[in-house]
């Protein structure tokens, strides 16, 4: 049986702008089952990021205001824990992996100092035993001499072995959840796919569950058993990756599919070299009634433009909100 | 990649960004020229008194002896016949002193007020902008002065005097720096560990803004020490504390019967501040990675 650690329900979060109030995630919910992946995809914008840092309770506020919903760890309201508590929490239970891995490490320590100040905070260990975790987190994800690197700096490292470094760093206290935000978006395709194989073999041994956001369909089908399609600050589709994957309900998640590149098929009329989705993702303050993807959709129906779509069952573990669902239904 | 790596690792050198900045530093010519000065006037200053045992208050010989003239004042002596040479060996420590912790309290003072305002920003940021803008306005040197007659003029009021006129370019600098490294990744990556506020203001972001804030503290110095000079001409120090400055404005009203009793001590404030702030600019090349290729 396996044990739901993280529950959001209509999670609502909102930027004050220039130009009026723009929310950023609208009725997002989810939930993660303790040792399962969790992909969350989408464009540039569409509130990936922001819904790890509203689960790690670090929205900037001001300008950001958390405007409605609950996030409940193991049963625990997040939202209503007062700083102190979420300090104990971060890093402890709830960690995260950074984007760039050369810029989420400070210049100015060694590695090892900043793996050790995870757990001298959470765990008080005493100078001596945070170091040996040091090493022995070096070890784990893989960092050959261990020993040695817990003494050098960052900019003495490459990307790939920094991304690392940011792994031992948020598993050193062993959490429940790991928030990788585009943990290798910055990376070779080679280092990338070491990066995928190191988290998937501590996932098996420590029984982590992991909240992986990516723009990447690649690295969704890689990873994850579960997976949330985000736009413009709403879930427009989720369920199981599999599921979603083979038989995309969403025209967004199709066209985020077939935007993957394919090496070994041949250009075709239907399938030309590189797809890609026309337009970009709206201004959030400029959104109005209907879907917010109907101007660049390409089974736009004229209801899309006024009325936002309700998410509907369209599997025993799928959903998706579209109003092209409807129409096909009941055509069929 | 293991096997390359493990093979590279051993012949990589671990150098800490701090050694790295010393290397740089002593490539600096005109830097080592200034730290071998300050050592110099370090040394002269503390093991001196030592060694050439004269009181600088007493009377040695005949007023107004012009250097060189008597084996006994072999720099001179000034218009009451006190040793010039003893007055610069004693005065050195004043001075010193004085413009170290003038130094020390301004960076104290400059560093915690920048710090919180550009850490915290919105309703402190400007409070404390504020107040800081106030402390600009003022003429330092005529603050100083009224700061020092208020109180009792020894040297820790002048040390402090010195240093509360003088720390609004700290904090500015100070805010500075926390204004742009508070956005940087590796804050959040250091939230998102579980480090509170003050955690990350000492420990995440001020070693990373030191290198700037070294330069200006060697300056800050420099600058003390020349104010010191400046309120003890005016009469507005210890009088019963020999200092270079005090040397200076005793003798002022006899600088043309005798130039010695004030060149001498003017060369001395000359030759330290010369040497803070060649180190100053030494440290500059050495800690700012822009300035490195040169």
């Amino acid at each position: 049986m396996t044990e739901t650690v993280l529950e959001v329900e209509n999670l609502q979060v909102e930027f004050k702008t220039r130009n009026g109030i723009a929310r950023v995630l609208n009725d997002v919910g989810f939930s993660v089952q303790r040792g399962q992946t969790l992909g969350i995809v989408g464009e540039s914008g569409c509130g990936k990021s922001m819904t790890a840092l509203s689960i790690m309770g670090l929205v900037p506020t001001p300008p950001g205001r958390i405007a409605g919903g609950q996030i409940r760890y193991l049963g625990e309201d997040l939202l209503a824990a007062s700083e102190s508590r979420m300090r104990d929490l971060r890093g402890n239970e709830v960690s995260m992996i950074f984007q760039e891995p050369m810029t989420s490490l400070n210049p100015v320590f060694t590695v090892g100092e900043q793996i050790a100040e995870s757990v001298r905070l959470h765990e008080g260990l005493n100078k001596r035993d945070a170091r040996d975790r040091a090493v022995e987190m070096l070890k784990a994800v893989g960092i050959p001499a261990a020993e040695r690197r817990v003494r050098e700096y960052p900019h003495q490292l490459s990307g790939g072995m920094r991304q690392r470094v940011m792994i031992a760093m948020a598993l050193a206290c062993r959490p429940s959840i790991l928030i990788a935000d585009e943990p290798t978006t910055a990376l070779d395709v080679t280092v990338q796919a070491q990066i995928f194989d190191l988290l998937k073999e501590l996932q098996e041994s420590t029984q982590t569950a992991i909240i992986m956001i990516t723009h990447d369909m690649g690295a969704v089908a890689e990873m994850t058993e579960r997976v949330l399609v985000m736009y413009a600050g709403r879930v427009v589709e989720d369920g199981l990756t599999t599921e979603i994957l083979t038989n995309p309900k969403h025209p967004y998640t199709k066209g985020l599919i077939s935007c993957v590149p394919h090496l070994e098929a041949e250009p075709k009329p239907e399938r030309p070299p590189l797809t890609e989705i026309p337009g970009v993702v709206p201004s959030l303050t400029e959104l109005g009634t209907g879907c917010p993807f109907a101007p660049r959709c390409n089974e736009v129906l004229p209801k899309c433009r006024s009325d936002m779509p309700v998410t509907e069952q369209t599997g025993p573990d799928h959903r998706a909100a579209c109003w092209a669902l409807d129409a096909k239904g009941a055509a069929a | 990649m293991a096997a390359v790596d493990d093979t590279t690792i051993q012949t990589l050198k671990v150098e800490s960004p701090a050694r790295e900045a010393w290397r740089m530093f002593l490539r600096n010519k005109s830097a080592i020229v200034g730290l071998v000065l300050l050592t110099i006037i370090i040394v002269v200053t503390f093991l001196g008194p030592l060694v050439y045992v004269i009181d600088p208050f007493d009377v040695a010989w005949a007023p107004f002896t012009p250097p060189g003239e008597e084996a006994t004042v072999p720099w001179g002596t000034d218009y009451l016949g006190r040793d010039v040479l003893a007055g610069i060996i004693n005065g050195g420590a004043a001075t010193l002193a004085v413009g170290a912790s003038a130094a020390l309290i301004t960076i104290v003072i400059g560093v915690t007020i920048g710090a919180f305002a550009g850490f915290y920003g919105g309703f402190v940021d400007e409070a404390l902008m504020r107040v800081t803008e106030f402390f600009q306005v003022l003429p330092p040197l005529l603050f100083a002065m009224v700061l020092v007659s208020l109180f009792s003029p020894t040297l820790t009021t002048v040390a402090i005097a010195i240093g509360v006129v003088s720390w609004t370019q700290t904090a500015r600098l100070t805010r500075a720096e926390f204004l742009k490294i508070k956005q940087l990744e590796y804050v959040t990556a250091a939230r998102s560990i579980g480090a509170g506020n003050s955690r990350i203001i000492w420990k995440v972001i001020l070693p990373n803004a030191l290198p700037p804030l070294i330069v200006s503290a060697t300056l800050i110095v420099g600058v003390a020490i020349l104010f010191e000079a400046g309120l003890s001409f005016l009469g507005l120090s210890d009088p019963n504390i020999m200092s270079w400055g005090l040397m200076i404005g005793s003798s002022r009203e006899y600088i043309i019967d005798s130039w010695w009793a004030v060149t001498f001590p003017g060369a001395a404030i000359f030759l330290t501040v010369l040497s803070v702030s060649l180190i100053g600019d030494g440290l500059n090349d050495a800690l700012n990675p822009r300035l490195r290729e040169r």
